[in-house]
């Protein structure tokens, strides 16, 4: 029993600094309910353990015909060890809540419930995931904006066009899980150390044993897997409240 | 009733036997108390429990084969290591937990890095020795060192590591910020290696300021710099009117004229703002500034200062010269001269003047300031370290102005002062110090940044770096930086190169900046005919870039200086340029070389050769690569890229002989234009 308090204390410490503080605060009376909660931007993320998402997770309420809510509560929860700042508050003019979230310390995907009350005051809920990446995932990202994502991503930016479009054979973007999570770690290595041939695919895709480390490539596999969609089983736990 | 209490006793200690037995009880019982203390122990209760979570899992058996009861320890004296945290953490070298989502028995993500030889404290800080969750974890009366929240782990790898590493962004940038937005003109930061951290902007001087703006400005400006540019690194000092009106009559004052730093202006600034923003765009001013368009993005880049309301700064006189030669004005700028001519000028000039934001200094009037305000001007700007980032005529630059930041990290939180409502811990502080300094008091002369959450979490990483452990740890461990050279190329063709700020883009022998190739070995690289070609008209061999080499509008002498010397100076000892010819090859070789390039290797992914079919947009374009590089170093880029240019994104194909002859034979035939040359027989 000590033991336990103790864990939960530990975790209320290293963890949840912010959702203390901003809890003391009075949450404000919600002036209007809505029928449904939708996720506007900010899902699928990727941010490494412990920090903040890149952009902020923004929700809408809406009411049965669709259109927005403005005074209804959004409240947001995950496990301990994810901050949300603001932990919950008020639908705006346009019916959203916008809240920063840092993800918890251990790598994986953590689920992110951002709920409201409907007429009856019955709870709406809304479920998005977000992605902390840990070291080796990390690396693996890095190694992607730099070698792989410019024929990967088919999405182009201003900065950065994309080859994607300019490829006989389509190369899978890194997302498509419902083709990589059939792939075995094996395989990935072979294909990426050894080119597509390795694997009777095109050659297109080069050969980057010579250019990149094994341990690189392993970092690469496990961004891969951290990345798919739907998950991997190799990506580790789903951090879920409840 | 009376009597109850009396027997009691009597029972107990009536005679000297009975009273030795209850003395022997009670003492057995309070010896037993210290063997129940430790069997009824956190760690115990943990490993229980990882015993009866191993037992439902398939590995079961080696698992269990793994365990070893008992309080463990990892011992490294050299690292002052005494961590007994595996005594909890019971599974973190078990491959197969990685799966698991209780703590502690979760297994270590991947590093670099074996548990064995660093134990955990190194990184995680908290207290090693402990066997409590609250002692090992938190910051007690007794230990003060807490867990490291995670948001700041890659702090630890800078306490060795003191350059960048792939691994670790946020510590990377955020020791990118404490030189680039200007914390280390104030602030020491010494490396355990007694290095200094160097700052990489370059504040402007001050001491012909008059010059170059207005004291109606300069009061703008230092009453809220992003007001005039949103990407601006000029902190905010959060002067009243009055002081801000005092300093900007002191700069304006203490400045000294410079000669043929304005133009009487030859030119009037012309109004055809079609050619100004085509001059503006062929020049690829927005490589390195940027502007911010009428959707709010900023377009361009930031290597130097934003001029979306340029016209509301300068004059136009001096602008006019500036442009004409910026080094007149400022010797160590990075703005290329660009050896405009008058009519260049007069347009680009007039293009940039109209860049005004009639709000900026519509509410600024300045009465003539009386000496008095002068006066207080300057103590002002030796009170706020003004001297610090900027030169300023007749103010010496302050030594050691704000507190030394080398050891930061190991602050001890008793010496710090928190604000109310926050947590006591160091990098909160840290943070909050960043984020706000002068909630921290008014008085205080730290100003007002404006970094975005992220970034206050990486400079905070990046200071956290800056700890006693860096100094404590065995030197030998440290893995230094790259450090950036001081290379500067000699004679004509170096002051060439420091007028055109060669350097602000291109990179040669560890010196100078990352936006444009390493010209290190270009001397090997290329066709001495097309670099001429290349200086007189730059085009573009990446179809995808939009930051260009600009045309600089060079004298044929200048151009042949230039090339003389990079073809002499910058080539590679492994490449011998004259080894290979540039044509002769056969057309059995040149057809070999084609099919290995359009099958085995599959370059067409990347490059293009034959523009109808080829669509590759990452390496450079190849349609006329057979006048542009030598056949020597196209051999040896096949062979292997890396070794000429270390960090490029071509795959390395561990190329043979037979095979980088054959597409360098192809290659060396794409002459441009209609078909590849073929050799004559």
């Amino acid at each position: 029993m000590r033991a336990q308090i103790v864990i939960l204390l530990g975790f209320a410490l290293v963890g949840t600094s912010c959702s203390r503080k901003s809890e003391s605060a009075a949450a404000p009376k919600p002036t209007a309910f809505g029928a449904a909660i939708i996720e506007s931007s900010g899902g699928k993320q990727f941010a490494q353990t412990g920090s903040l998402l890149p952009q902020p997770v923004v929700v809408q309420v809406n009411d049965e015909q669709g259109t927005a809510v403005p005074g209804a509560m959004v409240e947001f929860a995950a496990v301990p060890g994810v901050i949300f700042d603001p932990p919950n508050g008020l639908t705006d003019s346009s019916g959203q809540v916008t809240t920063n979230v840092s993800l918890g310390g251990m790598a994986g995907r953590y689920q992110i419930v951002a709920s409201t009350l409907d007429k009856s005051h019955k709870k709406v809920e809304l479920r998005l995931e977000e992605i902390a990446l840990g070291y080796q995932q990390a690396l693996g990202r890095h190694l992607n904006e730099q070698y792989c994502e410019r024929c990967h991503n088919p999405e182009s930016t201003p900065e950065r066009v994309s080859n994607y479009d300019n490829l006989e054979v389509k190369p899978h973007p890194f997302t498509e899980g419902d083709t990589l999570n059939k792939m075995s770690d094996a395989d990935l290595t072979a294909i990426i150390t050894n080119g597509g041939p390795a694997l009777q695919k095109s050659a297109l895709m080069p050969a980057w044993g010579n250019t990149l480390s094994k341990s690189d490539i392993q970092a690469l596999i496990s961004y891969i897997r951290a990345a798919s969609d739907p998950p991997s089983r190799s990506a580790g736990p789903i951090y879920s409240k409840n | 009733m009376n009597e109850k209490p009396t027997s009691l006793w009597q029972k107990l200690f009536g005679d000297s036997v009975r009273a030795f037995g209850v003395v022997s009880v009670v003492f057995l019982a309070s010896m037993a108390v210290a063997p129940a203390k430790n069997f009824f122990s956190e760690w115990r209760h943990y490993q229980h429990g990882y015993l009866s979570m191993i037992r439902n899992r398939s590995e079961a058996n080696t698992l269990q084969r793994h365990f070893q009861g008992g309080i463990q320890q990892i011992w490294l004296p050299d690292l002052g290591v005494t961590d007994r945290c595996t005594s909890c953490h019971v599974g973190l070298k078990e491959a197969s937990l990685a799966d698991v989502a209780t703590q502690p028995y979760r297994k270590h993500p991947v590093i670099p890095h074996n548990l064995d030889q660093f134990g955990c404290t190194v990184c995680h800080r908290g207290q090693g020795a402990a066997t409590t969750v609250e002692e090992a974890h938190s910051s007690t009366l007794a230990w003060e060192q807490p867990i490291l929240p995670a948001k700041y782990i890659e702090s630890s790898c800078g306490q060795c590591h003191r350059g960048q590493l792939p691994g670790t962004p946020q510590l990377n940038q955020g020791r990118n910020l404490l030189s680039r937005e200007g914390c280390v003109h104030c602030h020491l930061v010494k490396s355990p290696d007694g290095s200094t951290m160097k700052p990489t902007d370059d504040p402007p001087s001050l001491s012909h300021i008059a010059d170059k703006t207005t004291r109606e400005w300069i009061f703008a400006w230092l009453k809220d710099p992003q007001a005039y540019a949103s990407t601006s690194t000029m902190p905010n000092f959060k002067l009243s009117d009055d002081d801000a009106r005092d300093i900007s009559a002191f700069l304006i004052g203490n400045s000294t004229a410079l000669p043929g730093d304005t133009a009487t202006a030859s030119a009037k600034p012309s109004s055809d703002p079609a050619a100004g923003a085509s001059l503006y765009g062929e020049s690829f001013c927005a490589s390195c500034h940027a502007v911010q368009n009428a959707a709010g993005n900023m377009v361009g880049g930031n290597v130097g200062p934003e001029l979306t309301r340029v016209g509301n700064k300068v004059k136009p006189e001096w602008l006019q010269a500036w442009l004409r030669n910026p080094r007149v004005y400022d010797p160590a700028t990075g703005m290329p001269h660009y050896r405009f001519n008058d009519g260049q000028v007069a347009t680009l000039s007039g293009f940039l003047l109209a860049k005004t934001d009639s709000d900026l200094l519509s509410n600024v009037h300045l009465e003539a300031p009386t000496p008095e305000q002068i006066a207080h001007g300057k103590r002002l700007v030796s009170d706020y370290g003004c001297a610090s980032c900027h030169e300023i005529g007749g103010i010496k630059k302050p030594e050691n102005f704000a507190p030394e930041l080398s050891r930061i990290g190991s602050k001890p939180v008793t010496q710090l002062i928190f604000l109310p409502g926050m947590q006591h811990t160091l990098p909160d502080y840290i943070a909050g110090k960043i984020k706000n300094p002068r909630a921290f008091s008014p008085g205080l002369k730290m100003p007002q940044y404006t970094f975005t959450p992220a970034q206050i979490d990486s400079l905070t990483t990046a200071l956290l770096s800056l700890n006693d452990r860096s100094y404590s740890l065995p030197p030998s461990l440290a893995v230094a930086g790259k450090a950036e050279t001081d290379y500067q190329p000699a004679g004509k063709a170096g002051k060439l190169m420091s007028d055109l700020a060669c350097f602000s883009c291109h990179r040669i022998n560890g010196h100078g900046g990352d936006m444009a190739p390493d010209l290190t070995w270009e001397g090997s690289s290329v066709q001495r005919e097309w670099l001429v070609q290349f200086f007189k008209n730059p085009g573009t061999l990446r179809p995808s870039l939009i930051r260009r080499m600009p045309r600089f509008n060079l004298s044929d002498s200048d151009v042949n200086e230039l090339t003389d010397y990079i073809m002499t100076v910058y080539q590679s000892p492994a490449v011998d340029r004259n080894s290979m010819p540039l044509s002769g090859y056969s057309q059995g070789q040149i057809e070999l070389g084609k099919q290995l390039f359009y099958g085995k290797y599959s370059c067409q992914g990347c490059h293009i050769v034959d523009t109808k079919t080829d669509k590759g947009y990452i390496g450079p374009t190849l349609t006329h690569v057979g006048s542009r590089l030598t056949a020597a170093w196209m051999y040896q880029w096949m062979r292997n890229p890396q070794s000429l240019r270390p960090g490029t994104v071509e795959p390395n194909r561990a190329m043979n002989d037979e095979d980088a002859r054959a597409l360098t034979a192809f290659l060396i035939s794409q002459k441009g234009g209609g078909k590849p040359e073929v050799a004559k027989k």
